[in-house]
C-alpha cells in the first residue's frame, strides 16, 4: 500500500542462477543432472517498495530467498546490493554487507530456537555484528525492538513457547529488524498463521515499512496477500520469472497464460461470483525442474502452445499485447479476476 | 457380495425417511495434564443428501474434533464424548457398538484428510489400500478387489490407472494422493462425505482440480459433503449453507449468499473483514486484535467478548442465548445480532 518513494535501487539480480547437482555414486560421486531451481532471474527492488514473488511450490521462490540472503551461493550469476556484488564476497566484507538484507522466515514454530529466550534471539545478531550496537546498550536495544513490533518490552526473559503463532512471527521480524537492515526478505511470513492472526501481521509489516523506508521482497503462495502487500509483482514458472509488473498490472491485466490460470485458480471470498469468473483449470502437475521443456517451460500445459513454444524461448519482454514484461510469444489481456460479461 | 450389503444396511433403526445427518448437541472433552480443554460445547449441525455444509473457523476452534466425532475415530484418551447426539438416519451413532460402529464408517460415512502422504499406508501400494475396503468390507476376492480399485482410480481421474495401482504413495504427487484418498473414500458409496481440509497442503492450481472432483462426484452420487476447511475463498466457491463455529460452538449458520452478504455474529464479520482480496485494489483490513481463547479457560459470558467490537457489559456476563432465529434459515449466537446484520460490511 506504501508508495515506493524514490527510484534508487537498492537490490539486483543479474541472471542469477542455482543449480543443484544430482549425483550418482557413493565413494567416487559422478554429476548425471542438475535441478534447476532458479534459472536465470533478473530483478529489481527499489528503496521503500515491496516485490512479491508467486508462484506454485517447486518453481524456485524459496531457493531465490535464499540466495538473496546469501544462505546459498549461486551457480553463476550476480546480486549487487548498493553497486556491491555479494557474489564475489567473502570473510568479513561479505559479512558487512549481509548486514544489509535480512529475512524473515515462514514457520514462526521452528524458526525460534525453543531453549533461548527472546531477548538473546533477537540479540543473537549482535553477537556477529557487535559493531552495531556497543554491548552495554544491547538490552535495551532488545527492548525497543519488541515495542517496536507490538509485544511487551516485560517480555524479554521468556521462551518462544510462551507466545502464541502471531506473536511468535512478532519475534522473528525483530530478529531482522535487528541490523537496522534496508532490505527484508520475507519467506512466507503469514501462511503458517491463522487468518485473523494474518491481518495483525501484514499490517504490522506495512507500518515498519513506512516507519523505517524498508524495501521487501515477499515471497508466497497466497496471490491475495501478495496484492495487499506488493507495489510490483514477479510470478516464476519453473525457476524463470514468466511476467513481471506492477500489482495492477499482473492482476487486472496479465497476460502470460500461467499467471492467468494461477490468478483464476484463487477462490474470491464472494459467492455472488460464483461461476461468473473465467475458469482457467490447468491439467497435470507442474514439470520436473531437473528436466524442464524445451522452449517455452510452461508449453506442456499451456493451451496457446504452437511448434514455436518449443524451439523458441520467450524473453522476459514488452510485447505488442503486453505493456509489461511477459514472457510469451502470444501474451494477450485476459481477465480472470472479475466477473466476466 | 449384496447379501452383505444388504446387512450392512440394516443398521437398528435405520428409517431412510428421517435426515442425512443431525448432530445436536455435541459435547466433547480432552482430559489433559493441564486440564480439561473443552473442544467442542453444544454443536448443532444437519446436513442433507446433495448439500455442501461448509464448517469454517480458525485452528482449536474445533471443526476438525466435530468430524473425528461424527467418524467415530476421537483419540480417546485424552477425548471424551461428553454429551449430545449424533443421528444418522436416525441411529443415534454415538450409542452403537464399536463392530456397528466400524460398519457404518466408508459404508454409510467416510472421510479425507488433509494430508494425504501420512494418511495413506507408505509400505503398501495404492491398489492394495483401496481393495482391502472391498476385502475387509464386501469380503471379495482379492482378483475383484484388484479390478474395482482400477475402476475408483479412473473414477478420480488419475491417469493409467491400470499401471499405477501398484505405485506407491510416496510416487504420487500431491494432487494425485489426494485423488487416491478420495477413492477409498468413495469406494463402498457412503452417502456422507467428510473432507477436512481437502486442498489445505496443495497449491491453487491443483486445489482447483481437487475441488471441482469433489464437486462432480457429490452431484452424481447425490451425497451430503462436509467441507472442513478455514478458507473463506474456497467456501465462497462450493458452499451451499455455513457453519461458523469459535471455540467449539457453532456462532453462526446460514446459506452461502446470506452469511457474506450480511454476516449476523460479529466473528463472521470480522473475519470476512480480514482477509485479503484478490479483486480488491487499495483495500483495507480490519484487524481483529487478541487471540482465539485457550480451551482450558474459555470466558465467561459470549466466549469471543474480548475480541468482539459490539461486546457490552451483557456479554461479559451471560453467554448469549441458544439461537436466535435471524429469518428462518438463519441462526446466529450472538446478543445483537440485529446491530450486526444491520451494520453495513466494511468490504465492498
Amino acid at each position: 500500500m506504501s508508495q515506493p518513494s524514490s527510484n534508487e535501487v537498492v537490490l539486483e539480480t543479474r541472471d542469477l542462477v542455482k543449480h543443484f547437482p544430482i549425483t550418482r555414486g557413493i565413494v567416487f560421486q559422478k554429476k548425471i543432472g542438475a535441478v534447476r531451481a532458479v534459472d536465470g532471474v533478473d530483478l529489481q527492488l527499489r528503496r521503500g517498495e515491496t516485490l512479491g514473488v508467486v508462484g506454485e511450490s517447486g518453481c524456485g521462490k524459496s531457493t531465490l530467498a535464499k540466495l538473496l540472503v546469501g544462505l546459498e551461493k549461486p551457480s553463476s550469476g550476480a546480486i549487487n546490493v548498493r553497486g556491491q556484488d555479494m557474489t564475489r564476497l567473502s570473510g568479513g566484507e561479505l559479512r558487512k554487507a549481509r548486514r544489509n538484507i535480512q529475512m524473515v522466515l515462514q514457520d514462526p514454530y521452528t524458526s525460534l530456537n525453543p531453549r533461548m529466550t527472546v531477548g538473546d534471539i533477537i540479540g543473537e545478531p549482535f553477537d556477529i555484528h557487535p559493531e552495531v550496537v556497543p554491548a552495554g546498550e544491547r538490552k535495551q536495544r532488545v527492548r525497543e525492538l519488541l515495542d517496536l513490533v507490538g509485544l511487551n518490552p516485560e517480555h524479554i526473559n521468556r521462551y518462544p513457547h510462551q507466545f502464541s503463532g502471531g506473536q511468535r512471527q512478532r519475534i522473528g521480524i525483530a530478529r531482522a529488524l535487528a541490523l537496522r537492515p534496508e532490505i527484508i526478505v520475507c519467506d512466507e511470513p503469514v501462511s503458517a498463521l491463522d487468518v485473523s492472526i494474518q491481518a495483525q501481521v501484514i499490517n504490522l509489516l506495512e507500518r515498519l515499512q513506512d516507519e523505517l523506508g524498508l524495501s521487501y521482497i515477499f515471497i508466497a503462495h497466497d496471490l491475495s496477500v501478495v496484492r495487499h502487500i506488493a507495489d510490483r509483482v514477479a510470478v516464476m514458472y519453473l525457476g524463470k520469472v514468466v511476467e513481471i509488473g506492477v500489482e495492477d498490472e499482473i492482476y487486472e491485466r496479465p497476460t502470460h497464460p500461467y499467471t492467468q490460470a494461477l490468478l483464476s485458480a484463487v477462490p474470491v471470498p464472494d459467492p455472488t461470483l460464483r461461476g461468473q469468473r473465467d475458469q482457467i483449470v490447468l491439467e497435470g502437475d507442474v514439470p520436473s525442474p531437473a528436466n524442464p521443456p524445451s522452449g517455452c517451460r510452461f508449453r506442456t500445459r499451456c493451451w496457446k502452445a504452437q511448434d514455436v513454444c518449443a524451439t523458441e524461448e520467450p524473453a522476459l519482454a514488452p510485447r505488442d499485447r503486453s505493456a509489461h514484461p511477459s514472457a510469451c510469444h502470444f501474451a494477450e489481456v485476459r481477465d480472470v479476476v472479475h466477473a466476466v460479461e | 457380495m449384496t447379501d452383505i450389503k444388504a446387512e450392512i444396511d440394516v443398521l437398528p433403526g435405520l428409517d431412510s425417511s428421517a435426515r442425512l445427518l443431525e448432530v445436536d448437541g455435541l459435547h466433547v472433552e480432552f482430559r489433559t495434564q493441564v486440564g480439561i480443554a473443552k473442544a467442542i460445547n453444544g454443536v448443532d449441525l444437519h446436513l442433507d443428501p446433495g448439500e455442501t455444509l461448509a464448517i469454517l473457523g480458525e485452528s482449536g476452534c474445533g471443526k476438525s474434533v466435530t468430524a473425528q466425532a461424527i467418524m467415530g475415530i476421537l483419540d480417546s484418551p485424552p477425548g471424551f464424548v461428553t454429551g449430545g447426539a449424533i443421528r444418522y438416519r436416525g441411529v443415534d451413532l454415538l450409542k452403537l457398538a464399536e463392530e456397528q460402529r466400524r460398519r457404518v464408517r466408508a459404508n454409510h460415512i467416510a472421510m479425507i484428510f488433509q494430508d494425504a502422504l501420512s494418511a495413506l499406508n507408505p509400505v503398501f501400494p495404492v491398489g492394495w489400500q483401496i481393495g482391502e475396503l472391498f476385502r475387509v468390507h464386501r469380503g471379495t476376492s482379492r482378483q475383484e478387489a484388484k479390478k474395482r480399485a482400477v475402476e475408483l482410480l479412473d473414477l478420480v481421474k488419475i491417469p493409467a490407472a491400470k499401471q499405477r495401482i501398484n505405485d506407491y504413495p510416496h510416487q504420487f504427487s500431491g494432487g494425485m494422493r489426494q485423488r487416491v484418498m478420495i477413492a477409498m473414500a468413495l469406494a463402498l458409496d457412503p452417502k456422507v462425505l467428510i473432507a477436512d481440509e481437502p486442498t489445505t497442503a496443495l497449491d491453487v492450481t491443483v486445489q482447483a482440480q481437487i475441488m471441482n472432483l469433489l464437486a462432480e462426484l457429490r452431484r452424481e452420487r447425490n451425497m451430503g459433503l462436509i467441507l472442513i476447511t478455514h478458507d473463506m475463498g474456497v467456501v465462497a466457491d462450493v458452499a451451499d449453507r455455513i457453519s461458523v463455529m469459535y471455540a467449539g460452538k457453532v456462532v453462526e449458520e446460514a446459506p452461502v449468499l446470506d452469511i457474506y452478504a450480511r454476516p449476523a455474529h460479529p466473528y463472521t464479520k470480522a473475519l470476512l473483514e480480514s482477509i485479503p482480496r484478490l479483486d480488491l485494489k487499495g483495500q483495507q483490513l480490519n484487524v481483529i486484535k487478541g487471540l482465539p481463547p485457550n480451551l482450558t479457560r474459555i470466558p465467561a459470558g459470549c466466549p469471543f467478548h474480548p475480541r468482539c467490537a459490539y461486546a457490552r457489559d451483557v456479554c461479559r456476563a451471560d453467554p448469549p442465548p441458544q439461537q436466535y432465529d435471524v429469518d428462518p434459515v438463519r441462526t446466529a449466537r450472538c446478543h445483537f445480532w440485529t446491530e450486526v446484520v444491520g451494520d453495513e460490511p466494511a468490504v465492498k
